[in-house]
């Protein structure tokens, strides 16, 4: 019987049903229910990685053990394991090695809207392209065999609307594989030049081997409806397409989108008067049509930013638009915040009314940023916070240092933070860090991490110290404050910014939204002590708001935290 | 049958995944090709959420835009509002009464708009509105708003009740499926 499922838990039902023994990856979203599904087969060892990097490469050296073996990330992830990825390519596989990326157009919950192709172009890696669950778990499966016929790994590429749609499933028994034997080989694993400068040239061997393959493969697939237009497409987009054009029009629908064939691009275009090429950001099948002599309309109709659907594809091609009857006021927005009782709060509230400059990292805490507090001044990437603020700092010194800090959470302290501390340690920095840690990897939604004493699946594990961590790489000042004590995380701030080195503040408290964390009742606002002075709202509390003059707090999403409370002067906020 | 589109739409945390997913169950369990879309990641941190649920004999596309949606789900009524500029002609919204404050009313820039149930039936637009949070927390938790939606939907479509149940069974952990049952009933009587 089929199953709905996400096109993530379809991605994980065909690495199981592959015989894939072992998964290592970095949550990010919309990648992280791969890993969290796998992980429930009790057949495939699973684990979350500290970073990309160490998951790909760990991934890499089950492959060399001879296991199916897989890594999964976001798009920006994959910038992070470029690294080993880009020798990997060269190296090839022993058992299958598949890697799931997933891009994130429109940026739902990311920081830039990159297209993952180009690291499979630039790689010399095949990508295969799902554009729905079914798919996603018969080129999980698919990935490996061409991994183990070509010696390479592969690249699988999702997107949001791929990641995190669901459709139904067709579940099937796994295939358990026998290992493959080690067999020692270091002119396929030892990546010196003398053995690289061998396996380069195997790779471009590869890619035309790839090529052909890509000439004849059932994943890239013609949809002849005889019609004199064609349209070339990929992944989400094939299914916008299909939905705005459905049979007036011929597809080239790519499975594989590196490397792309040519014959069957020539062959397709030239039955058709009119060839548009329908893809998300970039313009990378169109490239390719072009270079062959393709005439063809691709990212001059469409443009390369966002997503696209199907109203935008039959509005452009077609000239058709549903009608639409607008609300007639303007509405007021509604973007994400910290949630209530988040123990992030206390901390950007008291670097808001500081004025303290803020280095941000990537995390729930980002939201710092946003109104009322607009804490943060800069958001770059994973582990960025610490190693901008070091540069900042060298810079600017005395004119910088004693108000600013850098924020980051303890999973992306782990990730690449770390890193970046060393170098204010070892190159002395006068940089004040806070670690915001808050026991869980937040916004992608409750993963263990290294500081969490938990793993993947669980069970109990060794925990970072950060403390001692801190200490250990030369950081001489390291303190604890609980930001749900304003006056305290006040204290460590002030202080910690006004010596003259070093120094690391960690502000720790799990986060609100954990199963086993037990919330107070929750408060209530006196309103004849209410004095309608506004000061609780500056803490941005999405529980807290005014009503008829008056502060108010709403019961369902207040979970007693308290600092609101500490904050009004009037005694008004009462258990 | 042409594709039909539901959006399930509401602030962040308040339980759009499991509604969407007991939805899809049933639409599946009719026999239905169906395609649910969701939303994780940042914007579930108390921003505006939408859902997209669509089925008929063949579903491409698992978004709904401007003018697509059939029925709109709404657990609150701002986002009600917000997007019921996606509802076809003559589409149905059934909201809850619940209203959360966004970040620019709680910090003044902005008010909370007013009339929005007269505004949405101005716009021809059939309106159910129910006071699920008050039926959910008489089931026993304010987070069931969600299932009382489904409770208040579920009467308004062609399925018999046993499949809603069963799709309630599949997508609810068993130590809080009491509790679900009543606040599915509960939403079925409002």
């Amino acid at each position: 019987m089929k199953k709905l499922m996400l096109g993530n838990e379809a991605f994980a039902r065909g690495l199981y049903e592959a015989g894939c023994r072992f998964a290592s990856s970095y949550p990010g979203t919309p990648s992280t229910e791969i890993t969290e599904t796998i992980a429930k087969y009790d057949e495939v060892y699973a684990e979350w990685a500290p970073n990309e990097k160490v998951a790909v490469e760990s991934a890499l050296g089950a492959s060399f053990a001879g296991a199916r073996a897989f890594a999964a990330m976001k798009h920006v992830g994959l910038n992070v394991a470029a690294d080993p990825l880009y020798t990997a390519a060269y190296t090839g596989v022993n058992g299958g090695l598949v890697i799931a990326v997933a891009d994130d157009p429109g940026m739902h919950s990311s920081q830039n809207e990159q297209d993952s192709r180009h690291h499979a172009i630039a790689s010399k890696v095949p990508m295969l392209e799902p554009s729905d669950s079914q798919e996603c778990k018969e080129f999980a499966m698919l990935g490996y065999d061409i991994s183990e016929d070509f010696d390479t790994p592969v690249l699988i590429r999702t997107a949001t609307r791929v990641a995190h749609s669901q459709s139904a499933v067709e579940q099937l028994p796994r295939q358990e594989r026998e290992l493959k034997p080690y067999v020692k080989n270091p002119q396929k694993y030892v990546m010196v030049p003398a053995n690289a400068r061998g396996k380069h040239v195997i790779v471009e061997e590869r890619t035309k081997k790839l090529i052909t393959y890509a000439e004849t493969a059932p994943i890239n697939k013609v949809e002849d409806n005889g019609s004199e237009i064609g349209v070339i497409t990929c992944g989400a987009a094939y299914q916008y397409a299909k939905e705005a054009l459905g049979d007036k029009v011929n597809y080239l629908k790519l499975g594989m989108t590196n490397p792309l064939p040519n014959q069957l691009f020539l062959d397709f275009a030239a039955k058709c008067k009119t060839v548009y090429i329908i893809e998300e950001l970039d313009g990378i099948l169109e490239q390719h049509a072009k270079a062959l002599g393709i005439e063809c309309k691709g990212k001059e109709i469409f443009g390369c930013i966002g997503e696209l659907n199907q109203v935008i594809i039959a509005e452009k091609l077609l000239g058709t638009a549903p009608e639409v009857t607008p609300y007639p006021e303007q509405l007021p927005i509604r973007p994400p915040v910290m949630c209530a009782g988040c123990p992030h709060r206390g901390v950007f509230y008291t670097l808001a009314k500081h004025k303290i400059t803020v280095s941000g990292d990537i995390g729930c805490y980002t939201l710092g940023a946003a109104k009322p507090l607009e804490s943060i001044d800069w958001t770059i990437c994973m582990g960025s916070s610490i190693s901008c603020l070091h540069g900042y700092n060298k810079i600017l010194n005395e004119k910088s240092q004693n108000k600013t800090v850098a924020v980051i959470g303890d999973s992306t302290f782990i990730h690449t933070g770390l890193n970046s501390l060393v170098n204010v340690a070892y190159n002395a920095s006068n940089s004040t860090v806070i670690i915001l840690d808050n026991s869980i990897t937040g916004m992608t939604g409750h993963q263990q991490n290294p500081t969490t004493g938990k793993n993947l699946k669980g069970d109990p594990a060794a925990a970072v110290d950060l403390e001692a961590l801190c200490h250990a790489i030369g950081i001489k000042r390291v303190r604890v404050a609980d930001p749900y004590h304003l006056a305290e995380m006040e204290q460590a701030i002030t202080e910690e910014l006004a010596v003259d080195e070093p120094s690391v503040i960690i502000s720790r408290r799990p986060c609100a939204l954990l199963k086993y964390v037990k919330h107070n009742p929750p408060l209530h606002v006196e309103s004849d002590k209410c004095r309608s002075c506004k000061m609780c709202l500056k803490l941005g509390c999405p529980a807290i708001s005014m009503k008829d003059g008056k502060a108010c707090i709403d019961h369902t999403q207040c979970v007693g935290c308290g600092i609101c409370g500490e904050l009004c002067k009037f005694g008004a906020i009462a258990k | 049958m042409e594709t039909k589109s539901i959006m399930i739409v509401g602030v962040g945390g308040q339980g759009s995944l499991l509604a969407s997913r007991i939805l899809g169950n049933v639409l599946l369990q009719q026999g239905y090709e169906v395609k649910v879309s969701e939303v994780h990641g940042m914007s579930q941190r108390g921003g505006s959420v939408v859902t997209y649920v669509k089925y008929g004999d063949a579903v491409y596309s698992p978004v709904v835009e401007k003018g697509e949606a059939d029925v709109i789900i709404s657990f609150e009524l701002l986002e009600a509002a917000r997007w019921a500029v996606c509802l076809k002609k003559g589409g149905k919204i059934v909201t809850s009464t619940q209203t959360l404050d966004p970040m620019p009313v709680i910090t003044g820039a902005a008010s909370y708009p007013e009339g929005i149930i007269e505004n949405l039936k101005g716009m021809g637009i059939d309106v159910t509105a129910v006071d699920a949070l008050s039926l959910a927390e008489q089931a026993g938790s304010a987070k069931a708003s969600n299932v009382v939606l489904m409770g208040v939907v579920s009467k308004k479509m062609d399925f018999d009740e046993a499949v809603w149940q069963e799709a309630l069974n599949q997508c609810v952990p068993p130590k809080f499926i009491e509790m679900n049952r009543k606040a599915f009933a509960l939403g079925r009587e409002a």
